[in-house]
């Protein structure tokens, strides 16, 4: 192994918050040309170590070497220009923009003072074939879907001339076969002799795609692990993570009741050109049962639930137990007993400039704890949202920091538990446990599971197969906008869904 | 830990006050002024009681036009057009109030609801353009205020409305006495404190349980935060848009009042019409907190008040306007250098105790 020379090496790294230490003398050494995957649970420090490293945040003590030399990033900018790049957990493209224009902002191509873009296009088409990264650039970003905007992410990354890719839970929303496409990838870029680090909480993928392994604990690396040459399990990395045994949840028996709690018939959601982004579905949930919805992201799913939340508008027809609440506001929706988890955190779920026990209000604004008649009760508010924190161990100093604060498992942690709270009848959530470490994804299941015995109705749509399959007592697949067929998640095993999803299963 | 939070926010706005006098003291000194004589004179006029009493008034405009302007600002609505709503609102009131012959608290009342009606109008416009049309309300409110200028300058000049007042200079009827709110006398035998300096003090403490309290206040500054979070937590956007735009406007209705029914009795054409680009500003160095908001105006209106002064040094007297600029200048940026540093001594403070802590395990 002495030939191998560092790509990277972290040595003695500090980072303090207020109220947290974020990394306490991590050291990091990564091998050029591998892939080597970090792993931790929320609020390890994953993420913060990340954005040093980028030059984004500035590390208290600690020295950054990169390729042998010692360096000092004041910017992203420093980072970049030493061949670093790095794709956020939460992305960070301009909706309004082509794609092209999208991977060039910021390092526009100049010819003379004019932005030469047949030169770019040229370039990153070439990019583009050489590493197996299919995209078209005149498409405006907002028209597509996860998958294609984390390889998008990753061109704009390359465009700039990295080196050193930095993919911050990069799978954290694909399904299988985009998983399997960024994977072969990443493993073409290897061959190119780039280095990859690659944050991931999903620890068989890590386990399959990683040279090497370290974990993080509370801030400080406990341990570095080589996959080819040591035989290591998930469970033996998640007990690393954690430091002790994973919990295992207990599974419940049959819960479903006669009450149909939620009715949608003939549901439609049209784009602005009138063409159907939902197409005429209908189902219904019953008390203590959990509908599963699977599907490539962008399918239609983000408009299904914001219709049913009365945030889009739709044709079709909803009833919520006896009411029908088609034409009702979204405040309507939420008190009548409808908890909610967006798909996108940050924009629908969370006041990121706020303190945690003003997001604890945030869409529960009009009932105890958090107010009474046209009041507020900030005290009563306060004292739930320490509940919150500890039944779902959000890791998190006080509930007087800003929501921007917490790390990303933790600030979902949040927004679970917050719609959890008050005994919602329905749950309309997706992807609830994106980004959750093994151990806090475990709880939030049996949360849910818990709920449903008393009566709780699900829609769920998930990224993650395993978790469609092992929570769902009935699962519709979605595939442009429609339910082309269902799945029993007795049976089905998560190749089989995924084919289906993709519309290959639908011949047979 | 409160009271540090406290100290430090006031930290800022002393920076500011520091600061602006400093480079002040250096234009005195350029312009060949004596820096002593200037500062003493102002200080000792400022604090005369009729110099105080006239600043608390001029106070209560600046104030309630601030907490106009502020009200738009927690939601990031940008109402510039407080100029025109207070103007139009003003007239509106002396018109009616020179009209009525009803006992004061009758009167008063209805002169203010007519104030307040006519802001939140004119206001109101601003917001069905934005939420019909998608037009920015900086620029609406900007043309209307140019716009209740013309109407008003139209009014007074060619309808009945004008007349020939008493101070020779044309604007409308005189308000008979029973519609006055005129004030007490409490810090300077000679000078009035307006009636509406307490209800500014009221709308002020309104203000504050409006926002912090209630469950319109969590919606408005939830917009504010984040408009497509608000949204899925069930605010109407275009409803908070026209509510927000409504009150802010019926606040700004009140700017005028304190002087129309506490001094000149009338609406003419020397009335004041830039109250509410000073309340812009105030509204920035108080941080849309009331109670800063109230601090702000105070000290906006001790410098007008003590302007005078300058000229009786020798001095021009723009030297105040000079201040005002710097200091709303060094109290946005010394408000932003200040959170940085208490970030990290907040940091270094917690890590050093966390460090304790572990090493006590
Ligand atoms: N800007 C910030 N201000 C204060 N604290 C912060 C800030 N950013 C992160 N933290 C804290 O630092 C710790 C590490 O956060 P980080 O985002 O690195 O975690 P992570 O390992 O990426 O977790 P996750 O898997 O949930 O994304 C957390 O306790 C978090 O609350
Ligand atoms: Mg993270």
């Amino acid at each position: 192994m002495s030939q191998s020379a560092l790509a990277v090496e972290l040595k003695g790294i500090w980072k303090r918050f207020p109220g947290v230490i974020a990394n306490s003398d991590i050291n990091l050494k990564v091998t050029s040309g591998t892939v080597h995957a970090i792993v931790g649970e929320n609020g390890a420090g994953k993420s913060t170590l990340m954005k040093i490293l980028y030059g984004m945040q500035k590390a208290d003590e600690g020295t950054i070497s990169i390729n042998g030399s010692d360096l000092v990033f004041n910017s992203p900018s420093d980072a970049i220009d030493s061949g670093i790049g790095m794709v956020h957990q939460h992305f960070m493209l301009a909706d309004n923009f082509t794609v092209l224009e999208n991977i060039v902002l910021g390092s526009e191509p100049k010819n003379g003072i004019r932005l030469d873009f047949a030169k770019a296009r040229k370039q990153i088409s070439d990019i583009a074939a050489e590493n197996g990264l299919a995209v078209d650039p005149d498409v405006l970003v907002s028209e597509l879907g996860v998958g294609d905007r984390q390889r998008i992410e990753i061109l704009k990354v390359l465009y700039r001339g990295a080196k050193i890719l930095i993919l911050d839970e990069p799978t954290a929303v694909l399904v299988p076969h985009e998983v399997d496409e960024l994977f072969n990838t990443l493993r073409d870029l290897k061959k190119e002799g780039l280095t990859v680090i690659f944050i991931s909480h999903k620890l068989d993928e890590v386990l399959s795609i990683a040279d090497e392994i370290t974990v993080i604990r509370q801030g400080t690396t406990v341990g570095s692990v080589n996959p080819h040459t040591q035989n290591v399990s998930a469970r033996d990395l998640a007990e690393m993570m954690v430091g002790n045994e994973l919990p295992t949840p207990d599974a419940v028996g049959d819960t479903i009741q006669d009450e149909v709690v939620l009715k949608v018939e003939n549901l439609s959601v049209f784009a602005k050109g009138g063409k159907a982004i939902v197409d005429d579905i209908s189902f219904q949930i019953r008390a203590g049962e959990i509908v599963g919805i699977a599907g490539v992201e962008g399918n239609g799913q983000a408009e299904i639930l914001d219709a049913l939340m009365g945030i889009e508008s739709a044709s079709g027809r909803v009833q919520f137990k006896d009411e029908d609440i088609t034409n009702k506001s979204t405040r309507h929706r939420r008190e009548l007993g409808i908890g909610f988890i967006p798909e996108d955190r940050h924009r629908q779920a969370l006041m990121l400039e706020a303190p945690l026990w003003e997001n604890r209000m945030l869409g529960h604004q009009t009932k105890a704890p958090n107010a009474k008649g046209m009041w507020l009760t900030p005290r009563s508010a306060k004292a739930d949202t320490k509940r919150i924190v500890e039944e779902y161990d959000v890791r998190t100093p006080n509930i007087d920091v800003l929501a921007s604060a917490l790390s990303g498992g933790n600030q979902q942690k949040l927004i679970v538990g917050r719609e959890m709270s008050g005994e919602p009848k329905l749950l309309i959530a997706a992807h609830p446990t994106r980004g959750v470490d093994v151990g806090a994804q475990a709880a939030i299941w049996d949360h849910i599971r818990h709920a449903r015995q008393s009566g709780l109705a699900v829609l769920l749509v998930s990224a993650d197969l395993d978790e469609l399959i092992g929570l769902s007592d009935n699962i519709k697949i979605l595939l442009r906008g429609k339910f082309v067929a269902d799945a029993d998640p007795a049976t089905v095993t998560p190749q089989e869904l995924g084919t289906a999803m993709t519309g290959a299963g639908e011949a047979a | 830990m409160n009271l540090r939070r406290i100290g430090t926010s006031l930290i800022a706005p002393a920076i500011g006050l520091f600061v602006s006098l400093a480079v002040t003291a250096v234009i005195l000194v350029a312009i060949g002024a004596s820096v002593s004589t200037v500062f003493s004179s102002m200080w000792n006029y400022g604090t005369s009681p009729r110099a105080m009493s006239l600043m608390l008034n001029l106070a209560t405009i600046y104030f309630l036009s601030a907490l106009a302007v502020s009200i738009g600002f927690k939601m990031n609505l940008f109402n510039i057009g407080v100029n025109g709503q207070y103007v139009l609102a003003a007239l509106a009131a002396a018109v009616v109030a020179s009209n009525l012959t009803l006992p004061k608290v009758a009167s008063v009342s209805i002169t203010i609801f007519v104030a307040m009606f006519v802001g939140a109008a004119w206001a109101g416009i601003s917001a069905w353009l934005k939420v019909a049309r998608g037009v920015s309300e900086v620029i609406s409110t900007i043309m209307l205020n140019f716009i209740a200028i013309g109407i008003i300058s139209y009014i007074i000049v060619r309808t009945p409305i004008g007349t020939e007042t008493s101070l020779n200079i044309r604007g409308t009827k005189a308000i008979p006495e029973t519609g006055m709110l005129r004030g007490i006398a409490f810090i300077d035998p000679g000078t009035q404190i307006y009636g509406f300096f307490f209800i500014a003090i009221f709308i002020g403490v309104a203000y504050w349980f409006l926002l912090n309290r209630t469950r319109f206040g969590f919606d408005l500054r939830a917009t504010g935060k984040s408009a497509t979070a608000a949204r899925t937590s069930g605010v109407q956007s275009n409803r908070m848009i026209y509510v927000t735009m409504l009150l802010s406007g019926a606040v700004a209705g009140l700017v005028g009042l304190p002087y129309l029914l506490g001094d000149t009795g009338s609406y003419t054409l020397q009335f004041p019409t830039d109250w509410g680009f000073i309340g812009i500003a105030i509204a920035l160095l108080g941080r849309n907190n009331p109670l800063g908001i109230a601090l702000g105006a105070i000290l906006w209106a001790f410098l007008d008040i003590s302007s005078g002064q300058l000229v009786l040094e020798g001095v021009p007297r723009e030297i105040s306007t000079i201040m005002q600029g710097l200091i709303v200048i060094v109290v946005v940026i010394s408000y932003e250098v200040v959170r940085r540093y208490q970030v990290k001594s907040e940091q270094t403070s917690v890590a050093k105790a966390l460090a304790k802590q572990e090493a006590s395990v």
